[in-house]
């Protein structure tokens, strides 16, 4: 908490900066500059001037200019990379004094993935909060660029104190299906300005439940996190339930799933002067049932625009649960992005690993030799032989599985305490039976 | 033919079987049970209907057998409910006595019984139950029965079970489709605790578990009234789809080797062990590690009764259970389950059975049946407290009335 210095001032004098990296984050600052978040500087970076003179942002920064000569990363995230560190001098200097910086980019191009983890280490260094509010490409654009992406993330996420994701795919569950191209990238933009103007609002606004600057980033501390966000809005007398259902059923939370496991939780509610206690109470009891374990961050404020309105903004994050996120492997990592060819093969090498660490290994019982045979030639790696009928094909498809819940798949999750109680007890405390 | 307003039937809408019991009210107010009737459920999943017209049918079926075996006609029942949207606590009341003597009379209790109801639940939220702990009078505490005393202030500590209304009515109107009343929606587990519990234990103070399929409530009495309940929606089917995901079988055979084979606590003979499953054909196909068996359902079950621990704990419940605890529903037959619930609460531990009612033959007495039993127990109290009410209101009048044949008390 500001305890010290100018106390209540200190809020004031927050400095923040809002960097769109590459085309897609140059995109959405546009947007962004519609309805800008308070005195925030907004700068668009990309390696392509051409890209860069058509944005009205007028701060602009030609990455690598000198080497690339304006000409873009040509999707490729070790151009990025290095036109970011070239430009190193100017990014701290551009950083310098900022309390809290956004970076905004698209990843799975050249640009936005390389370089934003670069400014993300750079922005950091200098001292501010970074956070990265960044989306993921839809699937349709292959699944080169999604590994890239998701490598990117990964360092992103290494140098950032929070990332805020948004999976592109998940926006077309929120859209309708004859949206056009062009209004698609608006909403997926309009989702990232909201986002950056939704936590904007969170530390600089004061409310009645103030949230502050500190207690952001004691939400995102412990680096590695991963965020979730969302935000709706309701009107009318049945607001607070609409705007429960709303967040909960948004794909960006995967239908509140991703409540389950999560840390901490900041949720800000801003409505008018008719916002009631039991709204609150409302809003927060589904959201503590959800999230039990987590810290939770409570923020209220009033605008006097907000009549009759509500809105919550509710960041979610949790720590990494899929990586064991230990420093060598984010090494390997760092090592293999500048060696791009072997990023495919390191990235699936890192995903079998993952499996092994987080799915159940089957208990053998005491297996015959004709037995095991039998199960080897099941998952394939014994060739050739004959197949055997019901036990095999049953056989065959578990190990693919993650943890299933069988049975209860469909029903309503027994939430308690943050812990799937569909999800057999052993697994949750990780005994192993053999 | 009997009289209908002597016949009090329960139905259970449960996870693994829908079952009702027909029980009888004898001119002396002695309730026997005379007819059961039970069928597998098929549209239930954690207590809660998921598919209507499935449940539909299961109810139905076993509506008949109970009418079969009783040789009545059912025209009302005693509806239990559960899910994990059921919710309890302790609320409390406050009415100022305004009659000029200020004796305290029937409807100011039910005014202060009122006032204790009312609480800020969100509007799509039913209270199913009001239940009545102490009245208090200008400060004078543990009062049972107010009526008739003096006083300027009556108080009432209350616990309320709400839940639902939505999924409360999504019961009720399964029920109705089948052209059947519904008197009343009753707690599961208020029901089982009914139905195994005696007055001494109610007075020590008691805990009952009702281990169901789908669910597992508990209730939480002292001093002859209900301080605490909860549920939590896990169940039997949860060791069932444990055991299917960690050795590896379809459900259903998991679910005959829990029956078959299960057991709530480790077993060191049983190391090492196998068991060979027969497959369609009765030859083995493949075996199983017992071992392995028992620590999966052995953990699921600890881990459910830890939960309650823990929640007993929290409110402060363990010193008042000096009765200790019982256990019903299904899952009270898991052999060992007795040893491992004595190792959590540190308590001793009792397996429930249904009491206080006649003509229960042996079968009847099992822990399953307590929920069912439970509710034609708490059918029978209605029944009675409302021959009672009545007396106490209008004197000879309604008396008289209840005697007419045909007419419902």
């Amino acid at each position: 908490m500001s305890t010290s210095d100018t106390g209540g001032l200190v809020n004031q004098a927050l400095s923040v900066r809002v960097f769109g990296v590459g085309g897609a984050g140059g995109n959405a600052l546009t947007r962004l500059l519609l309805n800008p978040p308070g005195d925030a500087r907004l700068t668009v970076m990309n390696t392509d001037s051409q890209a860069l003179n058509a944005s009205p942002v007028p701060d602009k920064h030609s990455l690598g200019a000198t080497d690339m000569r304006g000409l873009g990363a040509g999707g490729d995230p070790a151009m990025g990379q290095a036109a970011a560190e070239a430009d190193e001098a100017q990014l701290r200097e551009m950083c310098q004094g900022a309390d809290l910086v956004f970076i905004v980019a698209g990843l799975g191009g050249g640009t936005g993935t390389g370089a934003s983890p670069v400014i993300a280490r750079i922005a950091r260094e200098a001292g501010a909060l970074v956070l990265g509010v960044v989306t993921l490409p839809f699937d349709c654009e292959g699944s080169r660029r999604r590994k890239q992406a998701l490598l990117g993330l990964e360092h992103l996420k290494a140098e950032a104190d929070g990332v805020v994701c948004l999976p592109n795919q998940k926006v077309f569950k929120m859209i309708d299906e004859n949206t056009s191209l062009a209004d698609t990238f608006e909403f997926t933009n309009e989702l990232i300005a909201d986002g950056v103007r939704g936590i904007w609002r969170l530390v600089t606004q004061t409310g009645l439940i103030n949230i502050d600057f500190s207690d952001l980033r004691s939400a995102l501390k412990g680096r590695h996190a991963e965020s979730f966000f969302a935000s709706a809005e309701a009107t009318g007398p049945q607001r607070a339930k609409e705007i429960v259902e709303k967040i909960m059923s948004s794909p960006l939370l995967e239908g509140g799933e991703m409540l389950t496991g999560a840390q901490s939780v900041l949720v800000s509610i801003m409505g008018g002067a008719d916002l009631s206690m039991a709204e609150v109470n409302r809003i927060m009891e589904q959201v503590n049932r959800r999230a039990e374990g987590a810290h939770l961050i409570l923020g209220a404020a009033i605008d006097s625009h907000y009549n009759q309105r509500l809105s919550v903004t509710l960041v979610a994050s949790r720590f990494q649960v899929d990586a064991p996120a230990s420093p060598d492997t984010i090494e390997t990592q760092r090592t293999v992005a500048e060696d791009a060819p072997e990023m495919e093969t390191h990235f699936l090498k890192r995903q079998e690993s993952v499996q092994h660490t987080q799915r159940f290994v089957a208990p053998p019982p005491e297996l015959s030799a004709e037995k095991t045979q039998e199960l080897l030639q099941a998952r394939g790696l014994v060739g050739g032989g004959r197949r055997r009928k019901s036990a095999n094909a049953f056989q065959q498809q578990l190990p693919l599985e993650v943890v299933s819940k069988g049975r209860f798949e469909k029903s309503e999750p027994t939430i308690h305490k943050g812990e799937d109680l569909d999800v057999p007890t052993y697994i949750r405390r990780g005994i192993l039976l053999n | 033919m009997f009289d209908s307003a002597n016949i009090i039937v329960g139905l259970e809408i449960g996870t693994s079987k829908v079952c009702a019991a027909v029980g009888e009210l004898n001119e002396n107010g002695a309730l026997s049970v005379i007819g059961i009737g039970q069928a597998r459920s098929r549209g239930v999943r954690k207590g809660e209907i998921t598919d209507s017209s499935l449940a539909e049918e299961d109810i139905r079926n076993a509506i008949v057998e109970a009418e079969q075996m009783a040789d009545v006609e059912i025209r009302s029942v005693y509806l239990g409910v559960s899910g994990n949207h059921l919710r309890g606590f302790n609320n409390h009341g406050v009415h100022p006595v305004v009659s000029a003597d200020r004796e305290i009379n029937e409807d100011d209790v039910q005014d202060v019984v009122r006032n204790a109801k009312a609480v800020n639940l969100p509007a799509e939220n039913y209270v199913v139950h009001a239940i009545r702990q102490h009245f208090t009078i200008d400060g004078q505490k543990g009062i049972q029965n107010p009526v008739g005393m003096l006083g300027a202030r009556v108080e009432v500590d209350v616990h309320v079970v709400h839940g639902n209304l939505n999924r409360i009515r999504n019961s009720i109107r399964t029920v109705k489709g089948l052209q059947l009343e519904v008197e009343e929606v009753v707690f599961g587990g208020l029901a089982s605790s009914l139905a195994v519990l005696n007055n001494t234990q109610k007075e020590l103070g008691a805990l009952v578990i009702d281990f169901g399929a789908g669910t597992t409530e508990y209730v939480v009495y002292n001093n002859g009234v209900v301080k605490h309940t909860g549920v939590l929606a896990v169940g039997g089917d949860h060791i069932s789809n444990d055991l299917a995901y960690g050795l590896k079988l379809p459900l259903g055979r998991a679910e005959q080797l829990k029956i078959e084979q299960g057991g709530a606590m480790m077993d060191e003979a049983l190391r090492g062990k196998n068991i060979a499953l027969a497959n369609e054909v009765g030859l083995p196909s493949r075996t199983v590690n017992c071992d392995h068996l028992r620590r999966i359902m052995s953990l699921r079950i600890e881990e459910t009764l830890q939960l309650i621990d823990q929640d007993l704990a929290r409110h402060g419940l363990h010193e008042y259970l000096r009765a200790g605890v019982i256990l019903c529903g299904g899952g009270a037959r898991i052999p060992g389950i007795q040893d491992l619930a004595e190792r959590v609460f540190q308590m001793p531990v009792m397996l429930g059975q249904a009491c206080s009612i006649n003509g229960l033959s042996d079968a009847l007495k099992q822990a399953e049946f307590a929920t069912t039993i439970g509710l034609v127990k708490f059918g029978s109290l209605q029944q009675k407290g409302k021959a009672v009410r009545g007396g106490l209101l209008s004197g000879i009048k309604d008396t008289i009335g209840a005697l007419i044949p045909g007419r419902r008390g």
